[in-house]
């Protein structure tokens, strides 16, 4: 339920004039809907140890920034591992397939011929074509798979309008709880952030 | 640099008050020797990969700083000349393409020369990118991270050379398209059985998955780009348009958009938004893990199949079981040769990225080539071998007649200077000394890749300028359209390779980060 709900919102976003929104559970004083809080770290370990202490308060709807993949991140903010290399599978299957029918249905039935004294039956000079087309989907499938699931290309975020953030890509680390976790308090969440060790913990506004 | 707040840092470089590679080296050089401490024997020690004990930010300034500010004027002065002999290759084609393939100097005998020596010598360039971004991010090889972008890069214009030749070797260009499984009226289709169009296949899901690859890997880094960009912008010390000049100072345009203006812009969409979240992140190193994975078996096909287009035929000379993994190594050596040739005169007109790409690095690479070599050098010998031994009279003359023997092949040049170049001259790195020299290296691979062509030269040409009966026995002179061409294909390689390094973070920003101490999760770095 939880999840149809979610892919409704993620569709709002993309067709506002289709779909509305849910109200905001949480509105600014300036009338804009909260997109969560955002805490600032400055080195990796502390930042490693704060999300795991995010973690065991219970969020689920939270994000931790970070200019290169910190190692073990998965397990200190439990994300379960991704579906990924199942459907990089799928696609090197399909890849295989197409291979197969082009080769097999092109030569053998719809204009069949032997050439080079190859004979209908040989399997052999078909591999190398079902391997390239096996590797190209599956690689397509890695890559464009992998933007699907994370939601990009998105040029558009929240976070974006928190000047401070600009720094992810350099040498800041941030945590960020969005407002539609069902834990999330203003007040509480804050206090998290700053036991946790986090700097300029900023509200950050949903700006229009 | 360090102490001071980064933002100002920033707006100082951006407002010209600082020098734009305001990073100074806290720890310099060794004085008095080329050493630069990363040339450690000593097994329990590990060489550090980015030199000067660099902060997160000092790596990002000297990464971007380049794509940022002017280039100096000796990168206008390489591009000026580079892209003019690209545009000499541009002219050269369109007059192949009006004119035929007779302005070249192909014959009935020798009907494939430099037009597929380019071919597969531009190919086996294109072979280190996705080697050090793949085998050696499956073996682990942290030392990678200085030079995969560059070399994937290298990789994905080396792929567009030779993506030239045999398209433009076929004659009627136009029907270029018959390559392609495309319903057509006559009903005919391409043959699948033969290896000419598994190479079409192998080359262009290469050049597809090397571009792919290269483009992930660059979309954290474009987004640092796109934020720094903001950032100044927002702080309102962004530069102004100027024309870079031959003399003095740039041409102030005022009539353009600001350069970060056009940044955010553009490394805005090519980041796709990235926001350098974790879960992304797990995600995408699980993605470039898998692409790792199957770029190298596809690295190793690629060359495998090209071989196949001679290994296949029954000419003699081609045709040998040897070729594949023969061609795998040369395309492995030929390419971490041309890595090592464009890397060492960056380091010294680029001086900052000496810190990011150490004496260790190009030792490490030393040693690749001279295991290559010696691949290599072990092939020519087996061929050789097998060619006596296997008691083929034909396989056997076009070693002895057409290659080796001075006083009986007209090509023994080429072949002497092939193993010259390609044997030879990498065994200078069994010596430390040899290894652990710039300038040394530099000349071993330019040896190496002139080796290399010469190499496919031999292979193509001196197994088929004499057949079977001596009235068809022709030698092949290059006309200067072929020679203009090959030369253009050079200019367009170091055209687009000075563009990627004016506007394309030429380090992996993220993954150099990685390997610096301070990405440790734990407080003991």
């Amino acid at each position: 339920m939880s999840m149809i709900k979610e892919m409704m919102t993620t569709a709002a976003d993309y067709f506002p004039m289709l779909l509305r929104k849910q109200a905001p559970k949480f509105v600014t004083e300036s009338g804009n809907p909260v997109y969560g809080i955002v805490a600032e770290f400055d080195e990796t370990p502390k930042v490693f140890k704060a999300a795991a202490q995010v973690r065991d308060a219970g969020y689920s709807k939270w994000d931790v920034h970070t200019p290169f993949p910190i190692h073990d991140m998965e397990e200190a903010m439990g994300i379960k591992t991704t579906k990924l290399p199942l459907m990089a599978g799928g696609a090197a299957l399909t890849g295989l397939c197409i291979a197969v029918v082009l080769q097999w249905g092109t030569t053998d039935i719809l204009y069949p011929t032997v050439v080079q004294g190859k004979p209908f039956e040989a399997w052999q000079p078909f591999v190398p074509i079902m391997f390239e087309l096996a590797i190209l989907c599956t690689a397509f499938m890695c890559i464009f798979g992998m933007l699907a699931l994370n939601g990009l290309p998105r040029w558009h975020h929240p976070l974006f309008s928190h000047e401070r953030f600009y720094r992810v890509g350099n040498d800041r680390f941030f945590i960020s709880i969005e407002s539609t976790d069902p834990n999330f308090d203003p007040i509480k969440t804050k206090q998290l952030l700053e036991k946790a060790g986090g700097t300029d913990i900023t509200l950050v506004e949903d700006v229009k | 640099m360090s102490d001071m707040h980064p933002d100002q840092t920033i707006a100082l470089q951006a407002s010209g008050t600082a020098s734009v590679q305001p990073v100074p080296r806290h720890q310099p050089i060794i004085p008095g020797t080329h050493d630069d401490g990363t040339l450690v024997e000593d097994p329990g020690l590990r060489a550090p990969l980015v030199l000067g004990e660099r902060s997160f930010n000092d790596v990002t300034n000297t990464v971007c700083g380049y794509a940022e500010a002017p280039m100096p004027k000796i990168w206008l002065t390489a591009f000026t000349i580079t892209s003019s002999i690209a545009a000499i290759a541009t002219g050269m084609i369109l007059y192949l393409i009006i004119t035929g393939v007779g302005v070249w100097g192909l014959n009935n005998q020798v009907d494939w020369a430099w037009d597929i020596t380019n071919f597969v010598f531009w190919i086996g360039i294109g072979h280190a990118g996705t080697l050090i971004s793949a085998i050696l991010c499956l073996l682990k090889q942290n030392w990678r991270t200085a030079v995969n972008r560059a070399a994937e890069a290298m990789t994905i214009f080396a792929v567009i050379c030779a993506g030239i030749f045999p398209g433009i070797h076929v004659g009627r260009v136009w029907f270029a398209w018959f390559l392609a499984p495309v319903p057509n009226s006559n009903g005919i289709w391409p043959n699948f059985r033969s290896p000419l169009l598994w190479d079409v296949f192998a080359v262009s899901t290469y050049a597809t998955v090397s571009l792919l690859f290269w483009y992930m890997g660059m979309i954290p880094d474009l987004a640092t780009l796109r934020d720094r960009a903001a950032i100044r912008l927002h702080k309102g010390v962004s530069r102004g348009f100027k024309m870079p000049m031959p003399l003095g100072d740039g041409l102030a345009l005022h009539f353009m958009p600001k350069p970060d203006q056009i940044r955010v812009l553009v490394y805005g969409v090519m980041s796709l938004g990235w926001r350098f979240s974790s879960r992304h992140w797990h995600r995408y190193e699980k993605a470039y893990l898998m692409l790792a994975g199957i770029s190298t078996p596809l690295v190793l096909s690629v060359h495998s199949i090209v071989s196949f287009d001679f290994a296949t035929s029954v000419i003699p000379g081609w045709h040998t079981t040897i070729f594949p993994p023969y061609f795998v190594a040369g395309a492995v050596f030929g390419g971490f040769a041309m890595v090592l040739w464009l890397m060492i005169p960056l380091r010294m007109f680029l001086p900052n990225f000496s810190d990011l790409l150490t004496l260790r690095h190009l030792e490490n690479m030393a040693k690749i080539i001279l295991l290559t070599g010696t691949m290599v050098g072990f092939a020519y010998a087996m061929e050789f071998f097998i060619a006596w031994y296997g008691a083929n009279e034909y396989e056997f003359s076009v070693f002895a007649n057409n290659r080796v023997n001075p006083a009986k092949a007209p090509y023994w040049w080429a072949y002497w200077t092939m193993i010259t170049c390609n044997v030879a001259f990498p065994q200078l790195f069994w010596f430390r000394r040899f290894r652990q020299s710039p300038l040394v290296i530099w000349i071993v691979a330019s040896a190496v890749t002139v080796g290399m062509w010469f190499e496919r030269f031999v292979i193509i040409v001196t197994s088929i300028h004499r057949a079977f009966l001596p009235g068809e026995w022709h030698m092949f002179f290059p006309t200067y359209v072929d020679i203009l061409t090959f030369v253009g294909s050079c200019g367009i390689f170091m055209t687009l390779f000075l563009l990627f390094l004016k506007f394309l973070p030429t380090f992996a920003l993220s993954e150099l980060k990685i390997v610096m101490p301070q990405s440790h999760t734990d407080d003991h770095h």
